[in-house]
């Protein structure tokens, strides 16, 4: 197969960006997204600069940088916004389980980085996440001391209490809910971990101080408001849904009323 | 026997070491723990739950990783389950039965002291994680769950569907989160450890780039922990993480820390196959697919021949024409044999020519029968996700046709030599979870990884890092403008422009895959004296083809993911050539390590006891000279050393 591609180009974060246009020919169709730009950075290396590129006025001769790492749909790491969508057109699925077979052959296929105040660029399709974790260190934990816990079957959760603490703590933090949100918002990031806590008892003693602390720097750190368009919960790669919004909002709502 | 070899295993009872050593360890009181500094490089499930162990009890510690987060450490990959003695099933569990299907799943290759605390400290493992807030499957009377794992007759893996390394690790990082919360851990993360310092012989800090900005840094402390993980992807394709490496271990290897058997590399039975050269990455299945897929090729070489021309489908062939090779060969484990046996019945079937696809490296791993007798949803909650992987990446439904899976490079039982306390031969050096080499033996049962790392990391290092450290509180911090300190930035500077210079035609990737098929080839499932000494000189022509010839584009001073890959390949010619150097020291069969030369009639491993019932530590002696090896022997005086039987 063979493809146009539009790459986001950005030196670092104080440079201004720009699109550039590469030709790609002899991908095969059972190769991923991410095997598909290797391909390309061997091109671009070996190269120097891709022609059509260079005829487009192309300055630059380096290899796309972008995020990556276990290329199984659960690092979070790979975080690409392509032809306008977060993790592209698949649903379910991270940028890295993304095959060329979903693409038609021939097709120009844009690829930008995640796109929010919360996210600055560090060069071209890399972005800094550290918000995600400043807000975690928020309060997205137990504040005990667990070394020398009491036995694990002492604590008894139903099991479907259980699976849907875990359909919230599936989520990996790439960020795509951020990216594909019209606010920039990250209630559904913050939703997830509230909610995987807020519904066993290991995390109920501090759920309502987790939610406003985590809701607090998710704020501070210039993340929008959430005006439940529900476009998190469409490019979410794990499925999470805005249920656990709501179950923020409660646990949020009950801590400020006991203010 | 090298006198830097001591193991310092506490003498006294096997079930009673561990107790021994812990009263044994001098403690720091809480306003020493303040004064001490303690470098951890990794935040996998060792890196990040000794970091918030070591944070807890009130040291100072740094954390560094190469991602952007701590959350992305490899471990999270983990998909199967946890093993721990709980004894929950009420199905004769034990410590002491965890501690022998260890010790006989590495095939006796593994100390007893340690794999004996392993054991010991499991349960508490499962303790922690729940108390953290972690939500493990749960059976409706709100009890734990379990499942099986190969090599094992119990059912003691604890599990969050497909993703309890993710489970687990998300759970060791709040925990990270929480001391960072506190000031007590400061954390680095998009740093990469490019150097150890050793000041009057004892480690003393880590020379670090920054990624983004391409500086580097230099961090002193009391004590430097490694936490980085195995070095699989040595072979270029491998389930590991692309950005996995042995860099830091090889570091640590050329300022005198020991190696310890490096040539023991676990190649996992149930990945997915490789589809063709455009690939960089495999992907594995969970062993727990083991517990109702089962394994089969077809019995006739003509059903073969159609599977490959696509004129039937695996669903169409009938029962009686099937092969279910694990099941004939080790009827009392089935399908559920230890991953290095799975892996070479695998092999075996393939090279005979029952592949079942167009490469003929392929197997049916096939639920049709577990779909009949459970039910579509009981299949569904236990492996729902791991269908839908396998269908996102193959395009073919589990549900339908049997998945298609080959044997692939998922871990390395080798790593940096430690003694029981984990320190490795450079006093105030430690390493832990898959970098070192303690636990597993030969062959790493599943589910153990993942208790290994959270077991050093919760449970021994923090304890037995307070005997070197009680003794270092009256010593200042260690100063970084050391001579010590600009030797090393200095020599990895060199290293740096050094590869800038070469300007070459070849990129990073393609010369690592060249290594990748040496070491698949010569190092891989089956390895003999002839094809372990061809890998040693086309390693090295290849590493002088990659002085010549590579292409590191851009510049230091910015984010530049070719060079970082570039200074690790460096170091994966390294590991490589040390790996068929140890492979070729061991002329016996054991675990993951299969020499031709040494198998029975049926082709089973055969152990050489008499002559290799050692672990081997290599030395290294300098640039280009052969390293030296010691060996540390191995005494078993608690359980009886057999030939490991899956038969009956």
């Amino acid at each position: 197969m063979e493809f146009n591609l539009k790459i986001w180009r950005q030196k670092n974060a104080k440079t201004k960006g720009h699109f550039e246009t590469y030709h790609i020919s002899g991908i095969e169709e059972d190769a991923s997204f991410l095997e598909m730009l290797d391909i390309l950075n061997e091109q671009l290396i070996r190269e120097g600069c891709d022609p059509v590129a260079v005829e487009r006025g192309c300055q630059s001769s380096g290899p796309v940088s972008f995020d990556h790492d276990c290329r199984e749909g659960i690092c979070g790491a790979c975080s690409l916004f392509i032809d306008g969508r977060a993790h592209g057109p698949d649903d379910h699925v991270t940028t890295c389980q993304l095959f060329m077979r979903h693409f038609k052959n021939g097709a120009t296929i844009t690829v930008e980085p995640w796109r929010s105040a919360g996210f600055p660029v560090i060069k071209d399709l890399v972005v800094d996440r550290t918000a995600f974790d400043k807000i975690l260190q928020a309060g997205g934990f137990i504040s005990v001391r667990t070394g020398a816990a009491q036995d694990a079957n002492n604590i008894l959760i139903p099991h479907d209490r259980a699976e849907e603490s875990m359909d919230a703590a599936a989520c990996v933090g790439c960020g795509a809910c951020v990216a594909t949100c019209k606010n920039g918002s990250a209630m559904l990031f913050v939703a997830a971990r509230v909610s995987s806590l807020a519904l066993l008892p290991q995390g109920r003693p501090e759920a309502k101080r987790r939610a406003k602390a985590m809701v607090a720097k998710m704020d501070e750190l210039g993340f929008g408001n959430c005006t439940n368009t529900r476009a998190c919960e469409l490019e979410c790669p794990k499925g999470i849904t805005v249920a656990h919004i709501a179950r923020l909002n409660r646990e949020f709502l009950k801590a400020k009323f006991s203010d | 026997m090298s006198e830097k070899l001591i193991s310092k295993i506490p003498e006294g009872p096997l079930e009673q070491k561990w107790t021994k050593r812990k009263s044994e360890i001098h403690l720091v009181s809480p306003n020493n723990k303040r004064k001490l500094e303690i470098i951890v490089v990794g935040t996998g499930l060792g890196g990040a739950s000794a970091a918030a162990s070591l944070g807890e009890l009130g040291y100072n510690v740094k954390i560094f990783c190469i991602s952007d987060s701590p959350r992305r450490a490899h471990s999270i990959a983990a998909q199967g389950g946890i093993n721990a003695a709980k004894n929950y099933q009420n199905d004769n569990d034990s410590v002491y039965r965890l501690f022998y299907d260890t010790i006989k799943g590495g095939d006796y290759r593994a100390r007893e002291a340690n794999v004996y605390r392993l054991a010991e400290v499991s349960a508490s493992i499962i303790d922690q994680c729940v108390a953290q807030g972690i939500p493990f499957a749960r059976e409706y009377g709100g009890y734990l769950a379990n499942r099986s794992f190969g090599g094992v007759q119990v059912s003691r893996t604890f599990y969050a569907r497909g993703q309890t390394g993710q489970q687990l690790l998300l759970g060791a990082y709040a925990s990270l989160n929480k001391e960072i919360a506190a000031g007590t851990v400061k954390a680095y993360p998009r740093h990469e450890m490019l150097d150890l310092v050793i000041i009057n012989g004892e480690a003393k800090g880590i020379i670090a780039r920054n990624l983004v900005t391409g500086q580097l840094e230099r961090f002193g402390a009391h004590a430097v922990v490694i936490a980085t993980g195995g070095y699989g992807n040595t072979y270029f394709l491998s389930t590991n993480a692309m950005n996995s490496n042995g860099s830091a271990a090889m570091q640590c290897y050329r300022k005198g820390a020991f190696f310890g058997n490096p040539c023991f590399a676990q190649i996992h039975p149930t990945c997915i196959p490789v589809h063709g050269d455009q690939q960089c990455k495999l992907t594995l299945m969970s062993e727990s697919l083991r517990n109702d897929g089962r394994i089969w090729v077809p019995k006739k070489k003509e059903d073969v021949e159609k599977l490959r021309n696509h004129t039937i489908k695996a669903s169409q062939i009938p029962e009686e024409d099937r092969d279910y090779y694990l099941e004939r060969r080790y009827p009392a484990f089935g399908n559920l044999v230890p991953r290095d046996v799975a892996s070479r019945a695998a092999k075996e079937r393939c090279d005979a020519g029952f592949g079942v696809n167009e490469t003929g490296k392929a197997v049916f791993l096939d639920f049709s029968e577990a779909i009949n007798r459970l039910g579509h949803q009981k299949v569904a909650e236990r492996y729902g996700n791991l269908f839908e992987m396998y269908e996102k990446i193959t395009a073919s439904s589990p549900w339908e046709e049997p998945m298609m899976i080959y044997p692939a490079i998922h871990y390395t039982m080798g790593g940096i030599w430690v003694d029981y306390d984990l320190m490795t031969t450079i006093p105030g050096l430690y390493a832990i979870g898959e970098a070192n080499f303690s636990d597993h033996g030969g062959n790493r049962l599943g589910a153990s990884a993942l208790m290994q790392g959270l077991a050093d990391g919760y449970f021994v290092l923090p304890v037995t890092i307070g005997d070197y450290l009680s003794k270092k509180f009256a010593e200042p911090k260690t100063d970084v403008n050391a001579k010590e300190f600009n030797d090393a930035e200095k020599a990895v500077q060199e290293r740096i422009d050094r590869l800038f210079a070469i300007n070459g035609k070849e990129t990073v990737d393609s010369i690592h895959k060249k290594l990748g098929n040496i070491m698949w080839d010569y190092v891989g499932m089956a390895r003999d004296e002839e094809g372990l000494k061809k890998a040693i000189s086309e390693i090295k022509d290849l590493k002088k083809h990659f002085y010549e010839n590579v292409k590191v584009p851009g510049s230091q001073f910015e984010f530049n993911q070719e060079l970082e890959k570039a200074l690790r390949l460096e170091d994966f010619f390294e590991i490589g050539e040390l790996m068929a150097r140890d492979a070729l020291n061991r002329s016996e069969s054991c675990g993951g390590h299969f020499r031709i030369e040494n198998q029975t009639d049926e082709g089973e491993a055969k152990r050489d006891d008499k002559n290799f019932m050692y672990v081997s530590a290599w030395e290294y002696m300098g640039h280009d000279v052969d390293p030296k090896l010691h060996k540390e022997p191995l005494k078993y005086e608690f359980i009886e050393v057999k030939t490991r039987n899956y038969k009956d």
